[in-house]
């Protein structure tokens, strides 16, 4: 599955400024080491502090700080910020949604949808750092592209 | 074999007493079953005997009844023990149970526990730890993803028996 850029790019935000928790970041910051849009993270930083998420740091040396416990803000609470996961009520009319057909299959992606969604649920911010530190993706040969952030990290 | 490990907790709060992991005794069982009783509301007295007779003493099994306690009082336990080619795989560590008081929570019992049995099960020499849980225990699957575990090779199926 893939998650929306705002989706991701938040999710690195929130990481990067929990592996950090003594000083503030400032985005663009954040977005060089990722090599993203700063302008799209500014946004995606902005919706976060919205939430509740983050908070921004005016001043000399202001950037962004977590403003919730690692241990205690998850996956599902970021994502949900940007695009909703888990089982949607769809409200659409589409006829073939109401044939036997369309009812299976909307099962069948209703069983996806809720292991999304405890997934999601079940790993904190502090757990995807472990994460991180453990590197059980290396070696694997479903490791992706490596980008501006090589294995290197943390 | 020492059964008894001895790990000084990280204290988030509270005491500076160390947390104790050692296999449960005929003893501990009232106060087993009060803790459940404590986190589930349900006194399961006859349940709770029968677990220990067949995860407790003089097990000949690689079975094993854990518990934790911090200044002379049970706050966690858990059950765990080896299964071997279920469903065709080669032996591993199954973790079916693990209670933690709700006052001693995020004091590291529940670490210290699963480290322990982990530690059983690698003397038992698997290499593996399992468990299943309901999808919607968000506090205990956030517990065991905190400890590293990921989903595994399995996807549980179920039928209603008509």
């Amino acid at each position: 599955m893939k998650l929306q850029k705002a989706s991701a790019f938040a999710i690195y935000a929130v990481l990067e400024l929990a592996a950090n928790p003594l000083r503030q970041l400032a985005g663009i910051d954040i977005a060089r080491e990722y090599g993203i849009s700063a302008h799209h993270l500014a946004k995606v930083l902005r919706d976060l502090g919205r939430a509740g998420i983050v908070e921004a740091v005016r001043g000399v040396g202001g950037g962004y700080r977590l403003s919730v416990n690692p241990k205690r803000l998850t996956l599902l609470d970021v994502i949900q910020v940007f695009e909703p996961v888990g089982p949607q009520n769809d409200t659409t009319e589409d006829p073939e949604l109401a044939t036997d057909a369309g009812q299976a299959l909307r099962m069948v992606l209703d069983e996806l949808d809720d292991h999304a969604l405890a997934t999601f649920q079940s790993i904190t911010i502090s757990t995807m750092l472990k994460l991180m530190a453990r590197r059980p993706w290396a070696g694997s040969a479903r490791v992706s592209k490596q980008g501006p952030r090589a294995a290197s990290r943390h | 074999m020492n059964h008894i490990s001895v790990v000084r907790a990280r204290l988030d709060r509270g005491t500076a007493d160390e947390i104790r992991t050692r296999p449960a005794v005929s003893s501990d069982l009232a106060a087993l079953i009060a803790l459940d009783e404590e986190v589930t509301g349900i006194a399961k007295r006859k349940y709770w005997k029968e677990a220990f007779a067949r995860y407790g003493a003089r097990r000949r099994l690689p079975r094993f009844f854990l518990i934790a306690e911090q200044n002379g009082r049970i706050e966690g336990f858990t059950i765990g023990e080896v299964r071997a080619w279920e469903f065709g795989e080669p032996p591993c560590g199954w973790v079916f149970a693990i209670q933690v008081r709700p006052g001693s929570r995020l004091n590291g019992v529940g670490t210290r526990l699963f480290e322990a049995l982990c530690n059983e099960f690698r003397k038992a020499g698997v290499k593996r730890v399992r468990t299943m849980m309901a999808r919607d225990n968000h506090l205990v699957l956030s517990f065991f993803r905190s400890q590293g575990m990921m989903a595994g090779p399995f996807i549980e199926l179920e039928s209603a028996l008509d």
